[in-house]
């Protein structure tokens, strides 16, 4: 039995020398297998008396208890080990950039309407659209723009013939919505608008905003405050807005809304024309088949573009048209 | 419009500096584009007497002169050609500062003492003439500083004005804005009639009153028109950005200028007759002041002589009637016309002139004869003559009645949302020169001046009160309204829905011009006409787009052009097509693809985007919109003839899927294989609001098959007729491998799909599925001539 201590540390031994998971199999054969040979020390039990027996038993099983331990152990390192070396060969670089399709992204004509129509239509304003070919009568007649109103030369308009035109502003959409529709109104109206005029500052075709509000009750008061919040709203910004007395021919009293965009050397605000406004001329209701002793209304203007450049810093109109990707790609 | 702040200021002067009455008037409505002084920033100017010029010893051009105005008279060597003895000129002593920080020392020219320079009108900063030495009248005292002998610290005012306020067109009209608001007095110069001095009177007549409702002339005989127009004319004229012809035009246009009617002088010797006013005759002539001959047209209101026209009526003069230098006797005409008659005439002459700007949008009827006296008085003082009797011809009835307007009190706190005082309102129509008649606890009767023809209704008279009560005095209100709901359609989405899934899927939105070029266009499309422009801005966008490709592919082109070679766009916007009688403006929603189908990357590869891809992505669109939409191969003039579908919603066409034919593509310059959409977005925007069915609970059996048909068979016959034959518990049908090569034989190919059964109620039994699947594959064989892949 002296040598059941040297069996136990050759076995130790042997599991601490197994590399892998074969070769420690194999040290479990070896010892603790059917024919290994700490089991076959429990066959030389036979050879001792009953008495000495148990206690012999009991040392020979506490020695595979031994090796099993260390087989058990060293098992778990190599597995271990080897889901390390697994794992380790698996890595890869995450910083490989990700498969498949990019993201384009929305004019910045397109997301600057968005944002007004999500602003309005909070505010229950309807977004109506109307025809970009238009009569001379929805565009100008009645506005209030009769034929040889000076006014006219405010717009270069493009002409089919003398009575079918691009429609100058979105204004023909109010004329219609009012035409179909019993008041109160509150809409606004985004969409392409066409003049006769291309340079540094003027695209032959631009989109504008308008907005219009018909009820018993409004004033000039409601209209300033509509305004100042949009813009505040638009830009964030708690920018102050003024008011200018201007001309429109449908509308009256008539406005043009200034906002503050920086200051002058002198500390004074430098003021930045950016919508017009005013109150619904009686004689446009008149057109529209609207009371307007019952009613009153207000509406506003502006070009998309020109709050775009402004909010998005754009320094050349012409840009929104050229669609180059690479300042398409700027406001995805 | 552009005026002098000091002329102004004679009329009415507030103590406040140039800055703060350009905020106010901007304020008021007028408003001010720039201001700018009227002449450059210098010092040490001062009026020079040349007592004497002799020659530069060594300089030809140079001479040596004597120079007196300042402390003492000193010699200064001057290279300007118009130097004489006698002279008064603009003399910058030494110590002066002219422009661009120029300092005047002592200096030798070629050896000559030089103390100062005698200065341009460039020196000053009055204009760029530096031909010659500004000559000063002879009447100017030497040694005054030459900015408080012109005048010069003063400011030209460009007031942007709005088309109804053409009330604001003169210093007078200017004055009474500026006094309303500084509540000042308004005081112009005296006008006096002047006395006739003899008989000769023009004979007027008109022919068309409703056109020319009014019309003044006077013969000024024995006039010297060489003489020259005063300086403080001239520089007025010019700081009011009117150049100084002779005396009698620079008469005509400063008292335009002043009181805003504009007149006219006519050489009476060319005049034949008399003078009527009249419309043209289609095909009458006349050369005008600008030299330009023109053809009248009929509805062109003239004045006319006995024989022939000599101006058109508020707009120009003719060259031939108008005066010269030797013009003895002239007719001076100061009249008012109708401002429908004359707008727009200008424009069709390609004309715009002080006269008909004024005349378009409305002159003071009243105003002629005071234009006419103080013409007259001012020209006599200038060019000497005498003056004959004014002759005036008027017609009543049709001259503008200057309306009487009833204004409500209520309506002016309803239209403002705020409540001003009775007498506030009284006070501020009074300033403005309304007269205000109490009416009753209401409200008032207000009578309009003749010179605002602006003001014609009650909202006129409450913006008036609004405008100069301060609109930013106004209070601010949130609107109130009702908070009724409205009705929205699910079934229908939203375009913004439509927009983000392109988005999403790699589409770059493009918005391009409505108008295209013509010749693309009928490449593009060729079943449409384009409706042409009659104006349009060029040649390249003259008609308006019956499709969106055209402008996408430009796009493409610009981008390509550009370095970039994967492109991925989409637009929407109208159509305009030619209808019978109508135009058919139609929402479209259009794109173009091309490049790689992915950004290139180490994972992507760089394969091509093709047909199926973008088919994928309207596909991906068409289960957003819930519709179900049939591709058929179709045939359109620019695209592939083999790679083209056409698509149809419940049997109704609703748009084009295919790449662009290669020899479109080549003509419009573009590089690779580019694929196009274009659909009807009305028709694809309504799909369905969900209706829940009961799903079964039982397992869904699959069955493949591979079977090898013709090349000409789609892959959508071979479905039909699989699900025809394949039982009612058919649940869906899918294509897995399509496979063309030598293996299959030429003109066939192999398709490989798997059928799906299902029952609602229990489980499907082998036999079952044996006989639909048996069936489907003998109809595949008999119908299509399908034979099975082993």
């Amino acid at each position: 039995m002296e040598n059941l201590e040297q069996l136990v540390q050759d076995g130790l031994k042997a599991v601490e020398q197994a590399t892998d998971l074969q070769a420690l199999d194999q040290v479990r054969v070896d010892y603790l297998g059917k024919k290994g040979v700490l089991t076959q020390q429990l066959k030389s039990l036979g050879q001792l008396s009953a008495e000495e027996r148990p206690a012999a038993g009991q040392k020979i099983n506490q020695a595979k208890g031994e090796v099993q331990d260390a087989i058990n152990a060293r098992r778990a390192e190599l597995e271990n080990a080897a889901l390390d070396a697994k794992l380790a060969a698996e890595s890869i670089d995450v910083t490989l950039p990700g498969r498949g399709q990019s993201r384009g992204g929305l004019h910045p004509v397109t997301r600057t309407i968005q944002r007004m129509e999500q602003f309005f239509s909070r505010a229950g304003y309807t977004v109506e659209e109307g025809p970009e070919i238009e009569d001379d009568y929805h565009n100008f007649e009645a506005l209030n723009i009769p034929g040889h109103h000076p006014a006219r030369a405010m717009h270069d308009t493009f002409y089919f013939n003398p009575g079918t035109l691009l429609r100058t502003h979105t204004s023909p959409v109010q004329i219609r919505t009012m035409e179909d529709g019993q008041p109160p109104f509150r809409m606004i109206c985004p969409g392409r608008v066409y003049r006769c005029d291309s340079d540094m500052t003027h695209t032959p075709m631009f989109h504008q905003v308008e907005g219009l509000v018909v009820d018993k009750n409004i004033s000039f008061a409601d209209l300033k405050s509509t305004v100042e919040e949009f813009l505040r709203v638009f830009f964030e910004k708690d920018l102050a807005v003024r008011f200018r007395p201007s001309y429109f021919p449908f509308t009256e009293p008539s406005a043009e809304v200034d906002i503050e965009w920086g200051r002058n050397d002198d500390g004074s605000i430098k003021w930045l024309e950016v919508m017009g406004c005013g109150m619904v001329h009686p004689k446009v209701f008149e057109y529209c088949g609207i009371d307007p002793e019952t009613y009153r209304g207000f509406a506003f203007g502006m070009g998309v573009e020109r709050l775009a450049m402004l909010r998005y810093g754009v320094n050349d109109l012409r840009m929104f048209f050229e669609n180059d990707l690479r300042f398409l790609r700027q406001f995805r | 419009m552009k005026f002098s702040e000091q002329w102004l200021r004679e009329w009415v002067n507030p103590e406040i500096d140039t800055q703060a009455l350009v905020d106010q008037i901007t304020m008021a409505g007028l408003e001010v584009d720039e201001f700018e002084s009227v002449a450059g920033e210098f010092t040490g100017i001062i009026v020079g007497e040349v007592l004497s010029v002799e020659p530069h010893p060594d300089a030809d051009k140079l001479r040596v002169c004597q120079v007196a105005g300042g402390a003492e008279t000193v010699q200064v060597v001057c290279g300007a050609p118009n130097v004489r003895p006698g002279m008064k000129v603009p003399f910058a002593e030494v110590g002066a500062v002219l422009q661009g920080n120029f300092k005047i020392k002592k200096a030798k020219l070629r050896g000559q003492p030089s103390n100062g320079m005698l200065c341009s009108e460039s020196e000053l900063g009055l204009s760029d003439n530096h031909d010659g030495l500004m000559e000063l009248p002879a009447s100017a005292p030497a040694g005054e500083n030459i900015r408080d002998y012109l005048g010069l610290d003063d400011a030209t005012i460009d007031v942007d004005l709005t088309p109804n306020r053409s009330d604001c067109l003169s210093i007078r009209g200017l004055a009474r804005e500026v006094g309303v608001l500084n509540r000042l007095l308004v005081e112009g110069p005296d006008i006096n009639p002047v006395e006739p001095v003899h008989s000769d009177v023009v004979d007027i007549r008109i022919d068309a009153p409703e056109g020319c409702p009014r019309y003044l002339g006077r013969i000024i005989r024995n006039v010297d028109l060489s003489a020259e127009t005063p300086l403080w004319m001239r520089e007025r004229l010019r700081r009011s950005g009117i150049r100084s012809i002779d005396a009698a035009v620079d008469v005509t246009n400063y008292v335009m200028l002043e009181l805003g009617q504009p007149m006219h002088a006519f050489d009476r010797s060319e005049i034949d007759g008399g003078i009527i006013v009249r419309w043209a005759r289609s095909g009458e002539k006349l050369v005008l002041l600008d030299g330009q001959e023109v053809e009248l047209v009929e509805g062109t209101l003239v004045i006319a002589d006995h024989e022939k026209p000599i101006a058109i009526a508020g707009v120009m003069g003719g060259e031939h009637s108008g005066v010269a230098e030797k013009t003895r006797d002239l007719v001076l005409e100061a009249a008012f016309f109708d401002p429908i008659s004359i707008a727009g005439k200008a424009r069709h002459f390609g004309l715009h002139t002080d006269a008909s700007h004024r005349f378009e949008r409305g002159v003071d009827p009243e105003l002629t004869r005071d234009a006419m006296e103080r013409a007259t008085a001012l020209l006599l003082e200038i060019v000497g003559g005498e003056a004959g009797e004014i002759v005036e011809v008027h017609s009543e009835q049709h001259l503008p009645k200057s309306p009487v307007i009833e204004l409500r009190q209520q309506r002016v706190t309803d239209v403002l949302g705020l409540e001003i005082d009775r007498t506030e309102i009284e006070e501020i129509l009074t300033r403005l020169g309304l007269h205000v008649d109490k009416l009753t606890r209401e409200g008032w009767k207000v009578h309009v001046p003749s010179y605002r023809p602006d003001i014609t209704i009650e909202e006129d008279l409450i913006e008036e009160v609004g405008r100069i009560y301060g609109y930013n005095n106004l209070p601010v209100t949130e609107p109130v309204g009702s908070l009724g709901l409205r009705e929205e359609q699910e079934a229908v989405r939203p375009i913004s829905h439509v927009r983000s899934l392109l988005v999403d899927r790699g589409y770059q939105e493009a918005v391009t011009y409505s108008f295209v070029d013509s010749k693309v266009q009928a490449l593009i499309d060729g079943d449409h006409t384009g409706i042409e422009l009659a104006n349009p801005i060029s040649s390249d966008m003259s008609v308006m787009r019956t499709s969106l490709w055209p402008g996408l592919l430009k796009t493409v082109a610009y981008n390509q052009n550009r370095q970039q070679s994967r492109i991925r766009l989409f637009e929407t916007g109208l159509r305009f097509v030619r209808e019978g009688e109508g135009i058919e403006q139609v929402p479209m929603l259009a794109g173009v693809v091309t490049g790689a189908q992915n950004p290139e990357s180490w994972v992507n590869g760089r394969r091509s985007v093709d047909f199926f891809d973008v088919k994928g992505d309207l596909e991906a669109l068409f289960e957003l919109l819930g519709i179900t939409v049939e591709f058929s191969a179709g045939e359109h003039g620019a695209l592939h003839p083999g790679q083209t579908a056409q698509l149809h919603k419940n049997g109704e066409f609703v748009g084009w899927l295919g790449a662009l034919h290669p020899q479109v593509q080549k003509k419009l310059d573009l590089d690779g294989t580019i694929y196009v959409f274009e659909l009807f977005l009305n028709s694809i925007l309504s799909g369905y609001v969900p209706n829940f069915k009961e799903f079964s609970k039982f397992p869904e059996v699959r069955r493949d098959l591979a079977i090898i048909i013709g090349n000409e068979v789609t892959y959508a016959e071979v479905q039909r007729v699989a699900r025809e034959k394949a039982g009612e518990f058919l649940t869906g049908a899918r294509v897995f491998d399509v496979f063309e090569g030598d293996a299959i034989g030429e003109g066939r190919k192999s398709l490989a799909l798997s059928l799906f059964w299902q029952h609602p109620e229990r489980t499907l039994n082998d036999d079952e599925i044996l006989t639909w699947f048996g069936a489907a594959i003998d109809a595949l064989k008999a119908e299509l001539g399908a034979t099975l892949r082993s």
